[in-house]
């Protein structure tokens, strides 16, 4: 029943990065702190998260080396289903002694996690979902969303197209929570920024492979723009087959990862807009960083969710070091608290902070994807289009809907 | 511009085509669920594995070996078939004489471990398998961009489909697997080697599926679910058809890929759902199905 | 009383025994899993194992009383037991109208029909409203039992969960060996008999039919209080595919053998989730093996050795 073996049968490179934590095995029971790093590892956002976010947060656990007190990384496969993550997240919490769970993307999920956190008074320090729900009607005192959601996007991403004169979208939407937030965070920017909604199609999520039926009608509304509602695979899969179809709209992938622009091929994907909060290229700090990436995770770079788990890992450990590991292990709220007092500051991201519902605030970067011949490496993908500055990229506090915070 | 139903015509057109497209894989897939059923009295619900084993075959061919498209679109079901006569000798034949229901669950059981083998090789995220040089590019014809991809995915199901028609109805191989069908004692009776018969049977099937695959490959990623996505439609398929029915799985095939292709731009949620409304309502009204002989 | 024969009173109270002392050494959340899946299976089982009609649509009937009662239990605000109760009467009220379609079916096509009534009813569950699509209804409270005994902790929502288990276990039994279940068992063994001795053998299976989604639905409610949430996972065809999985393993026709196989089965997925995708290959395994060499399923084996009915 324990899941933590789990980390006992890591990859080699996961397990290369545990030993040192066994060297420093002697410390007094009680005094370890554990994280469990709850992601899809087998899905469609197995290569956005997967076992590369574990090998961040245990990068960030080796690099932090805590005295007083172990760290131990464990990780699970929540299967993209909420049962199956809140069923996890409750065994960790009540039986194996986990203080935080990292990751979790699929909003669904990470909802249910995120609940169960609120329940037992744990810490969830939420990286890979996108809804901004998280922070804003279904926030809790003791979650943190890290360094992106579906309103940052929407406002980046989608405000840059706007501009650039695409007026009219149409959108293809992902039928469930998380596509359809998203197509609500996106039109709303759309209109407020003079723009229009021609129209959007939903299609049954999961299990869609097919979209050229959805690429048609979207071609036939005479939008300009196709606003693309969907992740992962399923946004992959719609930009090869667009260009198969030759529809002529400007496309909008609303999230995108690296790591899908390295499964599309920069033939098919150079032009498009997206945005991260991280890139591996974007300065010196960022580089290095990335180089000790993927000393560990050769064949899959980090994108923001993973330089978030790094990110996440550390800023948690600094807090706990903060205010000690008996306080850390009895409430998650006041690591919380603790953690938005202090300001964040790492390789991945520079300096930023966390606001008091909860949400990660830091610089938002548009960019767009270089053409083949810009391209002079491997992983060589973007060029920065535009920088938002941290305190405009996100939804005013006020406006998230907050129940715990005084307005 | 002309409208029906209030819709642009070209894009209902441009729907119609995609319909036929998706059509062409129901009904490659059902005819051979239809081809074992009607020989072997199996619900093979391992057919949707055998159809990513197909795809994944010509990836792996592609990968490790070179082979192209072309050949993959030969030697992968050659290879599949073969795996079929292993299945079929090792496990499959052991349950003839048992209610339908144990067919169905050790296929069930076959599918849950090729597919659960194959993502925890691959993951589920799929392999990208490039479209053949000689067929790339697009054609427009006017109400929309048909790439020649997805025109050739059609010929060359409906080529397949009328291919094993004429085999099992005008070759005298085909009589005597009709007639081994209904007699099967009778037929052994006049020196023919039926259980290699339905061995073979089986193979084909497995054969047709992994040919479906093959042409899958390059539009829908290389995925360990994409038989799984298929399965439960292409049952449905048979099962209107008539079970057992080769003329009635290829029509309803195509057929209700145009239905389903309709629906997606009536009501696209509803397009994953819309054959089994079709299906209830054809098992109550004609209990055997569309082209079923009545029991 | 009760019908049991002696060996079957011995394993009754072993199993009862079992059942209270194991929240004891083991986690009790993973123990109200397996007996809400036993629960489920015992209700497929009264389907398969006694009329002998194998149902691919059980999710439809499990899931919809998971929605039900997780939506009365935190919309409604109704106590645990009359929450449960509700998602009962959903899977009834739904396996009377499925039921009544596919009852007039047999063998294959009474599977396929089933399999695309349940179909239906997942996209039912994936568009209204009141589901939360993807996300599920989450947050369910757990409430107060007769609004009177918090169920916060987890042994009292165990000692809930016991007594409802025990409570249909018995019934099942009761209901098997009335005469409406030898009738039933007559309908298995041969129907056209069953209709020449004038029985209404279409009314039997119907009523069969029906108790059996009941049942499927109260296990789904009670698992959605539990768990505090109810999703898709619970409607999914993967389900269907489970409960059967879970019977045959046990032992189809005999009264412990689902339970026996929820526990195998669940067990199973809780130590194997840290293989990811093998559980499925197990799973798959499982299912071979049963068909090939072992189709009575553990109790059975275990029944026929014995010269027993278990």
């Amino acid at each position: 029943m324990s899941l933590s073996r789990r980390t006992l049968l890591g990859t080699a490179a996961a397990a290369a990065t545990t030993v040192p934590l066994i060297g420093r095995a002697r410390a007094q029971a009680g005094q370890t702190i554990k994280i469990g790093v709850l992601n899809d590892q087998s899905g469609p956002y197995r290569d956005t998260g997967g076992i590369t976010s574990v090998l961040c947060s245990k990068l960030a656990v080796q690099e932090f080396a805590a005295k007083g007190f172990n760290v131990e990384v464990i990780s699970a496969d929540h299967q993209n289903k909420p049962d199956v993550g809140a069923s996890i997240a409750r065994q960790w919490f009540d039986r194996d002694g986990v203080d935080m769970i990292l990751d979790v993307p699929n909003s669904g999920v990470a909802l249910a996690v995120a609940s169960v956190a609120k329940e037992k008074n744990k810490l969830h320090v939420n990286v890979g979902a996108a809804s901004a729900d998280l922070t804003g009607k279904s926030c809790a005192p003791s979650v943190i969303s890290w360094c992106y959601d579906t309103v940052m996007l929407a406002k980046s991403t989608g405000g840059a197209i706007v501009k650039a004169g695409g007026d009219s979208w149409f959108f293809i939407t992902a039928d469930y929570a998380f596509g359809h937030r998203l197509q609500d965070d996106t039109s709303e920017i759309v209109t407020k920024s003079g723009g229009k909604v021609a129209g959007s199609v939903a299609y049954p999520f999961p299990g869609t492979t097919d979209f050229s039926s959805f690429l048609l009608q979207a071609q036939s509304s005479g939008a300009k723009v196709l606003g693309l509602a969907n992740a992962g695979a399923d946004t992959v899969n719609s930009i090869k087959q667009a260009k198969e179809f030759g529809i002529s709209m400007k496309v909008a992938a609303m999230l995108m990862f690296i790591t899908d622009v390295n499964a599309l091929g920069l033939d098919v994907a150079q032009g498009l807009n997206l945005t991260e909060s991280f890139y591996w290229d974007l300065n010196d700090r960022t580089r290095a960083f990335t180089k000790r990436v993927v000393k560990v995770s050769p064949d899959n770079w980090p994108n923001m969710i993973h330089a978030g788990c790094y990110s996440g890992t550390l800023h948690f450990l600094k807090a706990v070091t903060d205010m000690g590991v008996a306080e850390a292990k009895k409430s998650g709220t006041a690591i919380a608290e603790r953690m938005k007092k202090m300001p964040t500051e790492d390789d991945a991201f520079g300096a930023g902070r966390i606001r008091e519902d909860g949400r990660g605030i830091f610089k938002s970067y548009l960019f767009e994807v270089k053409k083949p011949s810009e391209s002079k490496a491997k992983w060589d993908y973007y060029k920065t289009v535009a920088t938002t500055p941290a305190e405009e990229a996100w939804r005013p506090l006020n406006e998230g809907g907050c129940y715990y915070v005084k307005s | 511009m002309m409208m029906i139903f209030g819709y642009p015509a070209p894009l209902m057109f441009g729907q119609l085509l995609l319909g036929l497209i998706n059509g062409a894989f129901y009904a490659l897939l059902s005819l051979g669920l239809a081809v074992i059923f009607g020989m072997l009295n199996i619900v093979n619900f391992a057919h949707g594995a055998l159809f990513m084993l197909g795809a994944f075959v010509a990836w792996g061919m592609l990968y490790y070996l070179g082979i192209n498209y072309w050949w993959a679109l030969l030697l992968a079901p050659i290879v599949v078939g073969a795996f079929g006569v292993v299945l079929e000798k090792l496990l499959i034949s052991r349950l003839y004489k048992l209610d339908h229901v144990y067919g169905l669950l050790l296929t069930f059981g076959l599918a849950l471990i090729i597919e659960g083998l194959a993502r925890n090789e691959f993951g589920s995220s799929g392999m990208p398998y490039a479209i053949p040089r000689q067929l790339q590019g697009a054609v427009n014809l006017g109400f929309m961009f048909l790439p020649i991809y997805r025109g050739w995915v059609v010929v060359a199901a409906a080529v397949m489909c009328l291919a094993t028609w004429l085999v099992i109805e005008k070759t005298s191989l085909g009589a005597t697997l009709r007639a081994a069908t209904e007699n099967a004692p009778l037929v052994q009776a006049f020196g023919v080697n039926v259980p290699r018969m339905i061995t073979l049977t089986y193979a084909g099937g497995a054969a047709l599926a992994a040919f479906a695959g093959v042409l899958a490959a390059p539009i829908y990623s290389v995925n360990p679910n994409m038989g799984a996505n298929f399965i439960i439609v292409v049952f449905a398929v048979v099962v209107i058809g008539g079970m057992g029915s080769i003329l009635g799985s290829v029509v309803t095939g195509f057929g209700l890929g145009v239905i389903e292709g309709m629906t997606k731009v009536f009501y696209p949620q509803g397009s994953a759902t819309v054959i089994f409304v079709v299906m209830v309502i054809v098992l109550l009204a004609r209990p055997a199905g569309l082209f079923g002989k009545s029991a | 009383m009760m019908g049991f024969s002696r060996p079957q009173w011995i394993a009754f109270l072993v199993m009862a025994a079992l059942v209270v002392v194991a929240p004891y050494v083991l986690y009790p959340v993973f123990l109200m899993k397996v007996l809400c899946f036993a629960l489920f299976a015992c209700a497929f089982n009264l389907l398969v194992g006694y009329v002998g009609l194998l149902s691919f649509g059980h999710a439809a009937y499990f899931g919809m009383g998971a929605y039900v009662s997780a939506y009365a239990a935190k919309a409604w605000h109704l106590t645990p037991e009359v929450a449960i109760v509700l998602g009962g009467l959903t899977g009834a009220a739904m396996g009377s109208v499925f039921g009544w379609l596919a009852i007039r079916r047999q063998g294959i096509y009474f599977a396929m029909i089933t399999l695309a009534l349940a179909q239906m009813a997942y996209f039912f569950c994936l568009q209204a409203p009141f589901t939360g699509g993807e996300d599920g209804i989450q947050q369910v409270p757990r409430g107060s039992l007769f609004g009177l005994i918090p169920l916060h902790s987890d042994m009292a929502t165990y000692w809930v969960v016991a007594v409802i288990f025990l409570g249909v276990f018995l019934l099942i039994h009761r209901i098997v060996h009335s005469p409406f279940g030898q009738v039933l068992k007559a309908i298995r063994e041969n129907e056209p008999r069953a209709t020449s001795l004038g029985y209404r053998t279409d009314d039997y299976k119907l009523v069969a039919f029906i108790l059996s989604a009941g049942i499927a639905g109260l296990a789904g409610g009670t698992k959605s209080l539990v768990f505090g949430i109810a999703t898709l996972t619970d409607v999914h065809f993967s389900m269907s595919g489970e409960v059967v999985l879970m019977t045959l393993l046990g032992g189809m026709g005999t009264i412990f053998g689902p339970v026996m196989g929820a526990l195998i089965s669940t067990s199973m997925e809780n130590y194997l989730a840290e293989f990811g995708a093998w559980v499925s290959v197990t799973q798959g395994v499982i299912f071979v093996v049963c068909v090939i060499a072992f189709r009575r399923g553990v109790i059975g084996e275990l029944a026929a050795k014995l010269k027993i009915a278990l």
